[in-house]
């Protein structure tokens, strides 16, 4: 095999590390302020995957224009969701947050089998197949603007954090949750903010997806799996973390398919995931566990 | 250990009827008993951990997986009689969880960090044994069934046998947690679970305690395993290992009461009904859409884990007049 071949591979771990990486944010940002471990988060993604395929259906939206109003969506339900149900539960034991967001996750991805049944549901894009040419290696052109695209979501989520007052006010539940509702901050509408962030993120990240996947109910568990997998590794908590460790997992999937066997991919990444949880379990960005 | 009198009449009957319940319940009810006593049984080995001792685990199908795979393994290869079978299906399942306790309670990892680990062990060895061709790998692994009948001795015979099989195990369970919880061992571990850091300075080896509930739990799990390989005489890893095997056994004790040694029962005889009853109405309505069973499902888990946090049984203990047990 020719040298490009194994640069070709690794490029395209890193746009699907990308994608992975968006949809780990959400998860780290939801647990690093409401310290909520949404377990409901793969099926957050494939929820966010059909909504883009329909929109793709019925209207001909290109997936990569559809991240905007599925994100708008996704983050509406996390906001409802996180003011209605999961706020009465961000005191109680973690088995009971646990319990209540399977249930969630139970209704999200049976509703989808109720209205779509189990068969795989494609995005079949004009450009589907066209690739681009980078020196003497060939990538495919979705996966590029997919991974643009999620790139774009998370610069967008980094930016919110940083430079709006909100974003600093959410920051400040995250540092000192007391010291935020002494200054007079709004604790539980930020915690809503904040699920709605992730679960926009999550959503914007399915809708990317779909490009390069189809969409399933039955992948929903995986992508929760993938993505605890991700922000551990990354660190929890961690935006950087979250973005560096999707990459990471996508390049050594990428790998551990092309040197050892696609069906064996995910042990690499729960490998690692052993390792990181032993040498270093705060993840490899995160500050302290 | 003193017993209410009104707790142990209405223990009687209930025994009672369960001892006498294949001879009146036809195959149908009685095979919707034996996945209650099931999951009553397993769920009671993950309360040991979880409810006692204080540490979540969301793996617990890797024991199920390791106890129904050796033993399975041992009688269709080499004839082993799953009744020995089992003892190598105990010492994996413990061996494992040691090595994941050891290595998590030394690099002190705990809380969700401590059930992200079960998880990936889990993951890991399920991916593992895709790819183990003596079991069949992920095509699954398919248990003989005797020529000619049954061989109650390798466990081979009609659901009346399998049925007093999970009785007498969801029993012996049942007493073990009630002399565990009322022994020292039992006191240590609430110390731990609540406080691990005061019951260290009290002088409770943390470490030993800990290694001591998650080897039990997961040998006790893997006896679980053992059963539903003969009971179902077919193996797939997803199926004996995956992540929705784990949730699915902890459902029970979670919605029945956990660190209660009733609850774990309780929750399973609620849950495994409810989702029969559940098809049942379905088809009776002449209904056929699949997933809407586990909508209302992850619905009704949501209404008792909102409405009832400590889990069913105290409220129904304190209804029925029975002592709340510690």
């Amino acid at each position: 095999m020719p040298i490009s071949f194994y640069g070709e591979v690794l490029i395209g771990g890193v746009l699907t590390g990308l994608i992975y990486g968006l949809m780990a944010l959400g998860l780290s940002v939801i647990f690093g302020v409401v310290r909520v471990v949404n377990f409901a988060h793969g099926e957050m993604a494939v929820l966010g995957m059909y909504a883009a395929y329909v929109l793709f259906v019925a209207f001909g939206l290109d997936p990569l224009i559809s991240v905007l109003p599925v994100g708008i969506g996704l983050f509406a339900l996390g906001y409802l969701l996180q003011r209605r149900l999961i706020s009465g539960f961000v005191a109680r034991p973690e088995h009971e947050q646990f319990i209540l967001l399977v249930g969630v996750a139970m209704i999200m991805v049976n509703g989808l089998l109720m209205a779509f049944g189990p068969d795989a549901r494609h995005v079949a894009l004009p450009y589907a197949y066209d690739a681009l040419e980078i020196g003497p290696m060939l990538v495919d052109k979705v996966r590029v603007y997919a991974a643009g695209a999620a790139l774009m979501a998370a610069l967008g989520l980094f930016g919110f954090f940083r430079f709006t007052r909100t974003g600093a006010a959410i920051r400040a539940c995250a540092d000192n949750l007391t010291g935020a509702a002494v200054i007079g901050l709004d604790v539980r509408r930020l915690y809503a903010l904040t699920f709605g962030l992730g679960s926009a993120c999550v959503g914007a990240a399915g809708a990317v997806m779909v490009l390069i996947a189809d969409a399933t109910p039955g992948q929903a568990p995986a992508l929760t799996m993938l993505a605890f997998t991700i922000v551990i590794v990354g660190g929890l908590g961690s935006m950087g973390g979250a973005l560096l460790g999707g990459v990471l997992i996508g390049v050594s999937e990428a790998m551990a398919s092309l040197f050892i066997a696609p069906s064996l991919k995910s042990m690499v990444s729960f490998g690692l995931l052993i390792l990181v949880l032993l040498a270093r379990p705060q993840g490899l960005l995160g500050r302290n566990a | 250990m003193s017993v209410n009198p009104r707790a142990a009449a209405l223990g009687g009957l209930l025994l009672a009827f369960l001892l006498a319940a294949p001879a009146f319940l036809d195959r149908y009810l009685l095979s919707v008993l034996i996945v209650s006593l099931y999951f009553a049984y397993v769920g009671q080995a993950w309360n040991i951990l979880m409810g006692y001792a204080g540490l979540l685990s969301l793996g617990h199908a890797l024991y199920v997986g390791l106890g129904a795979y050796t033993s399975a393994y041992l009688y269709a290869a080499h004839g082993i009689t799953p009744l020995l079978g089992l003892f190598a299906g105990v010492a994996a399942a413990s061996a494992m969880g040691a090595i994941i306790g050891a290595l998590g309670f030394r690099f002190r990892i705990e809380g969700v960090y401590f059930a992200l680990l079960t998880i990936a062990f889990a993951e890991f060895v399920r991916i593992g044994f895709d790819h183990i061709p003596a079991t069949g790998g992920s095509g699954g692994y398919f248990l003989p069934l005797p020529p000619g009948g049954s061989d109650p001795w390798s466990l081979r015979g009609g659901p009346a046998l399998f049925y007093y099989v999970i009785l007498g195990l969801t029993i012996a369970a049942l007493a073990l947690t009630r002399f565990l919880v009322h022994s020292r061992i039992g006191y240590q571990w609430r110390a731990i679970r609540e406080d691990p850091e005061a019951a260290r300075a009290l002088g409770v080896d943390v470490f030993r305690l800990r290694m001591g509930a998650v080897a039990l739990s997961a040998g006790l799990t893997s006896i679980g395993g053992v059963f539903s390989a003969f009971y179902y005489n077919t193996m797939l890893p997803e199926q004996m290992f995956g992540i929705s095997r784990s949730i699915e056994m902890i459902l029970g004790p979670i919605v029945g009461g956990l660190g209660t040694v009733f609850g774990p029962i309780l929750g399973a005889f609620v849950l495994t009904p409810m989702g029969e009853g559940l098809i049942a109405l379905a088809d009776g309505l002449g209904l056929n859409v699949p997933g809407l069973k586990a909508v209302i499902y992850g619905a009704a888990l949501i209404v008792i884990v909102k409405f009832r946090p400590g889990g069913l049984w105290p409220w129904v203990a304190r209804k029925l007049g029975l002592e709340t047990p510690a």
